[in-house]
């Protein structure tokens, strides 16, 4: 039996499904959901370079590229926020983040 | 091609426990060293299919990097994080069950659509000698012409996410008192020194 694209898929999937079910189960963690968004962006970029693979055009693996690029911009401006959040509020509670409610 | 499905496997199998684990430990610092794993069985897989550069930049960037930058806040912050789980019984249904249908609909469609092998672009495919060219080379070709702008997008981003992470954690303390070297040099005599005609008898006010 030969690992073909269904099965990276499936494996894509399987990730992708765990970020989001992260996302639901730490609903007041916002470290832990940040990583949960990085799951997800690892899926999708297990998606992209299997399809680029099994389909043989590089242009998937350039974008892969280009989506770690905004995942690693993504994790370094969110965890820059968290930092001065909990400065100000001494708590990193999501349900707490209202300051900005007119 | 035997050893290659085993391998396959065993990485599938940890890239999803790990990534389980992340979202289900109960230590964060946990979490990011399961994140950790699951980058590295991912960069595992990407190597399995040929995408050699994808998987060691993923190496580079997410665990040198990202993993890391989670691994200080985590550190950093001191955060009471039994208080933050407190909701996590409540939410686990309704997150079971959306994961759950999600699952389903992308693995029946992952495993159900039949992928043609057709070769679009003639420019960008994959050389067919294997060892003809470099998987990083052949990306690098098509990044460096086609994608140049792109990749210079995503430098800028790169740019402004780091100026922007400055900004936001840069932190001016109004009752610290610094050096200020450009002030010392900048002093002159006159500024500095005053010569008082102190009467015989008197006091210096």
């Amino acid at each position: 039996m030969t690992i073909g694209l269904p099965h990276y898929l499936t494996v894509a999937a399987i990730l992708f499904t765990l970020g989001i079910f992260g996302i639901f189960l730490n609903r007041k963690n916002v470290i832990i959901i940040l990583m949960s968004i990085e799951l997800i962006l690892l899926a999708v970029n297990i998606n992209l370079v299997a399809f680029s693979v099994f389909r043989g055009n590089l242009i998937g693996q350039a974008f892969a590229m280009f989506v770690l690029t905004v995942a690693a911009a993504e994790a370094a401006i969110g965890l820059a926020i968290l930092v001065v959040y909990f400065r100000n509020r001494g708590t990193i509670g999501v349900e707490d983040v209202n300051m900005m409610k007119g | 091609m035997i050893v290659q499905t085993i391998l396959f496997y065993i990485f599938a199998i940890a890239v999803v426990g790990s990534g389980a684990t992340v979202v289900v430990a109960r230590n964060p610092v946990h979490s990011v060293l399961f994140l950790i794993l699951a980058f590295f069985n991912t960069a595992a897989l990407f190597v399995l299919i040929g995408a050699e550069f994808l998987a060691m930049i993923l190496v580079i960037v997410y665990v040198g990097a990202v993993a890391v930058l989670f691994l200080f806040v985590v550190m950093m912050l001191n955060i009471d994080f039994d208080e933050l789980r407190s909701g996590f019984v409540r939410y686990l249904p309704v997150g079971v069950l959306v994961g759950m249908l999600l699952l389903a609909e992308l693995v029946l469609i992952s495993v159900s659509w039949a992928v043609t092998p057709v070769r679009t672009m003639v420019e960008t495919a994959m050389p067919a000698g294997a060892a003809a060219i470099s998987n990083t080379r052949a990306l690098g070709d098509i990044l460096y012409t086609r994608y140049l702008f792109a990749f210079q997008v995503a430098g800028l981003i790169l740019l402004v996410a780091m100026i922007g992470a400055i900004v936001l954690t840069l932190r001016r303390r109004p009752d610290v008192r610094r050096q200020s070297i450009a002030a010392q040099l900048a002093r002159t005599r006159a500024q500095s020194v005053e010569v008082v005609k102190v009467p015989v008898g008197e006091r210096v006010s």
